[in-house]
């Protein structure tokens, strides 16, 4: 074989091999989908949303509770988070672009960004739970809440350095004081961004599990008590999917697709919704 | 209107030293829990494979094994796919499905980790070890030494699923990153290598990649870094055991986090749950080290962007 031949040929194989890399990520999100579509549907019910989760060998039963837990916790975390996170990135981005702070926690940042969560779970527990002596929502919140931050902080920053500089000169010019023109103009501008970041947030803490296990832990109870343990969807699913009730496990699989279509559609609107802010 | 304007600024710069202190406050946390297995065991915890909660004896010997090997596998899998795959997207794809693959690729890191966990245990796992296992063993199996990688039962969990599972949930991690620092590759140096009349393999392979490979790295770390600190997925499938006595990759085991996640919430106060959290600790100063690695080296990629081309 000459080697104008050989060359095509090494090119046509690992055109072939990336292509196929390919059709292998999407092999599995199409398997994975699949499955939680086929088996979660067949597990929707009225029920779900009216039961209590059922103590074992009881053959009727929900996830109102699990979902209300979630729901509460979710809110409150992404209501903690949100602000501090929102602050530290206008910190980041307007005044401490070129000063060793911001540098600092730009990078402390990213590592939060990527650091596992089942830490942030053993910080909270060891913090707040052995202090107090007992599991409680709250340290859930707290827990979600410190796995919030790192994404709003990212997407706030990046987002207000996207802001051209002019807008901030005009509103200086006319007089106004720092913090007038970044929550008037500057923030205002980067409104859409700021929200998708919340939103990629929200989708994050949605179906986190590893930092529940040792905070809010799991109540089979309705309970609205924040200072107890609660019940939630992804600890729900752990303890049902693992268990050997065909029932246990159907109801875990309709919460995995509640989760799981929680999550994409969250996604997918942050992408719409930043590709609509790009445009303009 | 003065006052309320340093209030803001003091409040914003509060706020960023909060996100740094928490890195302090999480280490300074993790080792005054894990003080007194720190000085129970000393450095021995890292060589000792026991664990027997009633003797109070503890070694992290078995999960930090199990966390590693898990996260090579993955990694084996994933590295080659994700360059495929970000070779695919900035060279092969046509403009129109660039973006619709690329999000779909990203759907699977969006994807929680206790789906791929259930659906781990409860879907691919039967036909992992009904199908993929017998073909590795009757394959591969007959050849010296790294035959013995696969030798065992078939049980479907284990650490070779957990790591396949893991390569899955790491692959958009990686190839996203891949594809970034691709397209930072000016035009100019692929169309002058074309233009001598490389293939796209070879602009790929001698140009592109040797001019990106720092942001490669960084994207493979970064990806370690995620494969090291997965918790659910792995917790379903790995099997949750404390022996080891093969050095089969079809054996069940446990990695740090699913030794935590099983056994933390109902752990004794005393030396049971310091132990646990010294496993904490080592996984985060692992995790630590990796990222920053990553990050740095991502960093210089973005810095030399503007000079070089």
């Amino acid at each position: 074989m000459n080697l104008l031949a050989r060359r095509k040929l090494t090119n046509q194989v690992a055109l072939t091999l990336s292509l196929s890399a390919m059709a292998f990520g999407l092999f599995w999100l199409a398997w994975i989908l699949w499955t939680v579509l086929e088996l979660g549907i067949s597990g929707l019910s009225l029920t779900l949303f009216t039961e209590m989760t059922p103590p074992p060998g009881a053959d009727v039963g929900g996830l109102a509770n699990a979902i209300a837990g979630s729901l509460i916790m979710v809110v409150l975390a992404t209501l903690l988070g949100t602000p501090i996170g929102i602050l530290a990135g206008v910190y980041l981005a307007e005044y401490g672009r070129n000063h060793w702070l911001g540098s600092t926690t730009r990078f402390i940042n990213d590592l939060l960004l990527s650091a596992p969560s089942i830490v942030i779970g053993l910080f909270v527990y060891a913090v707040v739970v052995a202090q107090t002596g007992k599991f409680s929502a709250w340290s859930g919140v707290l827990a979600l809440a410190l796995i919030v931050l790192p994404v709003v902080v990212r997407t706030t920053e990046n987002m207000l350095q996207l802001i051209p500089n002019t807008l901030r000169e005009a509103a200086f010019a006319l007089g106004a004081p720092k913090s007038v023109v970044i929550s008037k103009v500057t923030l205002r501008a980067a409104r859409a961004g700021v929200l998708t970041g919340v939103l990629l947030a929200v989708a994050r803490i949605a179906g986190e599990t590893a930092p529940l296990l040792f905070t809010a832990l799991s109540n089979q109870f309705w309970s609205l008590n924040l200072n107890e343990p609660m019940a939630n969807l992804p600890v729900t699913i752990f303890k049902f999917a693992m268990s050997p009730f065909t029932n246990w496990q159907e109801l875990a699989w309709a919460g995995v697709f509640l989760i799981t279509m929680g999550v994409l559609v969250l996604n997918i609107i942050a992408r719409v919704f930043l590709r609509a802010e790009k445009v303009n | 209107m003065k006052f309320g304007d340093r209030l803001f600024g003091t409040l914003a710069k509060s706020f960023a030293w909060l996100t740094l202190i928490l890195l302090a406050g999480i280490i300074l946390a993790l080792v005054y829990a894990s003080w007194p297995s720190i000085q129970a065991f000393g450095i021995g915890f890292l060589f000792s494979d026991a664990w027997n909660p009633p003797m109070e004896d503890f070694g992290g010997l078995i999960p930090i094994y199990g966390t590693l090997v898990t996260s090579v596998i993955a990694l084996l899998i994933a590295v080659p796919v994700s360059f495929g795959i970000a070779l695919f997207l900035t060279e092969m794809a046509p403009a129109w499905l660039r973006r619709p693959l690329g999000t779909a690729i990203e759907l699977l890191a969006a994807i929680p980790s206790i789906v791929y966990g259930m659906w781990g245990l409860l879907v691919f796992a039967p036909i992992f070890a009904k199908y993929i296992q017998p073909g590795l063993q009757s394959s591969i199996g007959h050849v010296p030494v790294i035959g013995k990688l696969f030798a065992g039962a078939p049980l479907g969990i284990g650490l070779l699923a957990a790591g396949i599972i893991l390569a899955i949930m790491i692959i958009p991690y990686i190839a996203s990153v891949m594809r970034d620092v691709f397209e930072v590759t000016p035009p100019m140096l692929k169309e002058s290598a074309y233009g001598v009349g490389c293939t796209t393999w070879e602009v790929m392979w001698g140009v592109v990649l040797p001019y990106t490979k720092t942001g490669v790295i960084g994207g493979v770390m970064l990806g370690l870094g995620r494969a090291l600190g997965e918790t659910m997925a792995v917790t379903f499938v790995i099997g949750n055991t404390n022996f080891l006595d093969s050095a089969s990759l079809f054996a069940p085991g446990n990695s740090i986090t699913s030794a935590l996640a099983n056994e933390f919430a109902e752990a004794d106060p005393g030396l049971h749950t310091a132990a646990l959290m010294e496993l904490g600790l080592i996984l985060f100063m692992i995790t630590l080290v990796v990222l920053v690695v990553s990050k740095l080296l991502l960093n210089r990629l973005a810095k030399g962007e503007g000079t070089k081309s």
